[in-house]
């Protein structure tokens, strides 16, 4: 960076215009200075707290990975991949991958089905739009912590609301803390709650960007709703569906509050046989509570592959989709929008007169 | 155009622009009684004993006993420094977003300089790391400096986003139009002066949207300050001790967990239009 910009300093004003030079007051030269400099000054602090805070971490962990370290006493001998090969081994770290992922999909896979039935609620003419929009979002003021907090208490195996409700049609109770799948369900539910209308929201944004023109004329063709939906909403908004796939996936496998305060009296979080403990927790737990730094930071950074891997496995699926869809689905709306357009060219042959 | 012409065919009775019936007025009903009812629950709960649990119908209203267990949550939990905590590192992490994010994504969205292509691909870039993976040398540097337990280590990783820059670049891009800055640089003013009188007043809104996001983000964050600073607890942290505290006790805990959530919701009957229109712009553009 510093070299680029000392050869350009060097090069360009003597052999460029070297009369012009003369004659710049220092008032001049101080707004060259300006202008070409000072771009660097508005962006550096960003880069240089980002450096500090959010690029060293992550490189410093790949380096506390590759030793044995100890919370308290500190670095140790040097393992090399040592402790990836110890987690890769260990049942555990397979153990709360398969938890991360059975909650991720639990989560994610009803959110976004419900989210885009919510989104398409919400894209009608509507009385008190932004009433029933603002309805939507409660759930995500509620932060985390207090969601996690009211969920554990309601799916609480005795007196817990869901059991109680259970009970009162006949069912038996579940148990919703011991049990793998229930406490699964539980958990995702947390993340369903709070994040179903947000995402609702940034689709129906996308759903309001499409042209109610091609609505009308797959109208005009017979299409019915639920046609409307899968040939000319679904693909119309396909982009913001994989944003939408793409940070839920980020944000997924990353869960830890709603686990960790799922059931408070476990020392190491995620349940008594860890059958909820997510990645994330699982590192929490080795750095935190058995003091491994060394492993735990090779958790970290297996675990950020991971989700590298997630989100551009997700990407390059959806995309794909997107445009063998669009690809026919574009073809066809235009088929469909000449078609209408000749049907109604009287009708808006007459309109533009009028305007 | 469009929104023109969507407008205008609000009116007409075929098509989208029909009123929706009572059945999606029905299921939107239902979608705020749903999202409603856990923070109502919650609230019933937290206002009676706890025997109220064991009753044969689950309770529908409030009991009387609110403040009681109010006050039992401040016995147990330093809440009120707790909450001086949470408006402290909320508010100095968005001061620090807002302003240096507004200055990169001023320089580039307006200003020409070399390099600023491939610097804005690194910003995009690191937009999807999960910062959150590099607690454990966080957590190595802050003991080293001795900072553990105190704000200042809550605050510290928070103080920039990537996604601010992204955000706030996007925005000015679109909003102010170059001939603006070059006609400011014609009149004599340098580029610190083009930034506060032309780039903030036209980047408020955006502003505004970037300082709620962020002040929710601070304050909903859970596993940072729960490592760095448990005995100087932000709110979300002391709620969290509450459970592990007096785990049984359900009405003292939901209490809290009602308490706690007062201060967003009325941040939210406040600024509950902005949040939409951001979350909503947040999609066209990102």
């Amino acid at each position: 960076m510093t070299s680029t910009l000392g050869q350009e300093a060097r090069t360009s004003p003597p052999a460029s215009r070297p009369d012009r030079r003369a004659s710049l007051t220092f008032k001049n030269k101080l707004g060259r200075l300006d202008v070409k400099y000072s771009p660097y000054l508005y962006v550096a602090p960003f880069f240089v707290l980002f450096a500090v805070v959010g690029l060293f971490p992550l490189v410093y962990t790949f380096v506390v990975s590759l030793n044995d370290w100890n919370l308290l006493s500190g670095p140790g001998e040097w393992v090399g991949f040592g402790n990836f090969a110890k987690e890769l081994h260990d049942e555990l770290f397979w153990n709360s991958l398969f938890n991360t992922i059975s909650i991720f999909l639990l989560s994610s896979v009803p959110q976004i089905i419900a989210a885009t039935f919510i989104a398409v609620v919400l894209d009608q003419n509507l009385r008190a739009r932004t009433f029933w929009r603002m309805g939507v979002l409660i759930p995500y003021v509620v932060t985390p912590v207090a969601v996690a907090l009211i969920f554990s208490n309601m799916f609480s195996p005795d007196g817990g609301l869901v059991n109680h409700l259970l009970a009162l049609v006949g069912l038996d109770p579940i148990a919703w803390k011991l049990d793998t799948l229930p406490s699964h369900l539980a958990i995702a539910s947390m993340v369903n709650f709070r994040w179903t209308g947000y995402n609702a929201l940034i689709l129906l944004a996308a759903m309001q960007a499409v042209p109610r023109d091609l609505y009308e004329s797959a109208e005009l063709d017979g299409a019915g709703s639920v046609r409307r939906f899968f040939s000319i909403t679904l693909p119309s908004i396909r982009p913001t569906m994989i944003f939408v796939i793409l940070t839920s996936t980020i944000g997924g496998l990353q869960i830890f509050t709603e686990p960790r305060l799922y059931d408070a009296a476990s020392v190491t979080g995620g349940g008594a046989h860890r059958q909820f403990q997510t990645t994330v927790l699982y590192l929490w737990e080795m750095a935190f509570q058995r003091q491994n730094f060394g492993r735990a930071a090779a958790i970290a950074w297996i675990l950020f592959l991971i989700i590298v891997m997630f989100g551009v496995l997700n990407f390059l699926i959806s995309r794909r989709i997107a445009s063998a869809d669009t690809r026919i689905t574009s073809r066809q709306a235009k088929r469909r929008l000449e078609a209408a357009r000749a049907d109604t060219a009287k009708t808006d042959a007459v309109k533009t007169d009028t305007r | 155009m469009t929104r023109t012409s969507a407008q205008a065919r609000k009116h007409k009775p075929m098509g989208m622009a029909r009123r929706p019936g009572f059945l999606t007025y029905g299921i939107l009903i239902a979608l705020l009684a749903g999202g409603a009812y856990p923070l109502w629950w919650s609230f019933v709960v937290g206002s009676s004993p706890t025997s109220v649990l064991s009753q044969d119908w689950p309770p529908l209203l409030p009991g009387g006993q609110f403040w009681k267990n109010v006050v039992e949550v401040f016995d147990t939990i330093p809440f009120w420094q707790a909450l001086l905590n949470s408006v402290i590192v909320s508010g100095v992490i968005t001061i620090s977003v807002v302003t240096f994010s507004t200055l990169a994504g001023f320089a580039f969205a307006k200003l020409r300089f070399r390099g600023s292509n491939a610097l804005m691909v690194f910003v995009v870039a690191t937009m999807a790391i999960p910062t959150q993976l590099g607690i454990i040398p966080l957590f190595i540097l802050m003991r080293q400096f001795g900072w553990t337990g105190t704000v200042g280590a809550i605050i510290i990783p928070t103080l920039v986003t990537a996604f601010g820059v992204f955000f706030m670049r996007q925005y000015l891009v679109n909003v102010v139009p170059d001939e603006l800055i070059d006609a400011a640089r014609v009149d004599g003013a340098n580029t610190l002066s083009t930034f506060w009188h032309v780039a903030v007043p036209a980047a408020r809104p955006a502003m505004a949207i970037l300082a709620l996001f962020t002040f929710m983000m601070a304050w909903t964050d859970f596993l940072w300050p729960m490592i760095v600073a448990p005995q100087n607890p932000t709110l979300q942290v002391a709620l969290s001790q509450l459970q592990s505290a007096r785990y049984v006790d359900f009405s003292v805990v939901l209490a809290g967990a009602v308490l706690a959530t007062l201060p967003l919701l009325i941040l939210f009957a406040v600024a509950g239009r902005q949040l939409i229109s951001g979350i909503m712009a947040g999609a066209v553009k990102g």
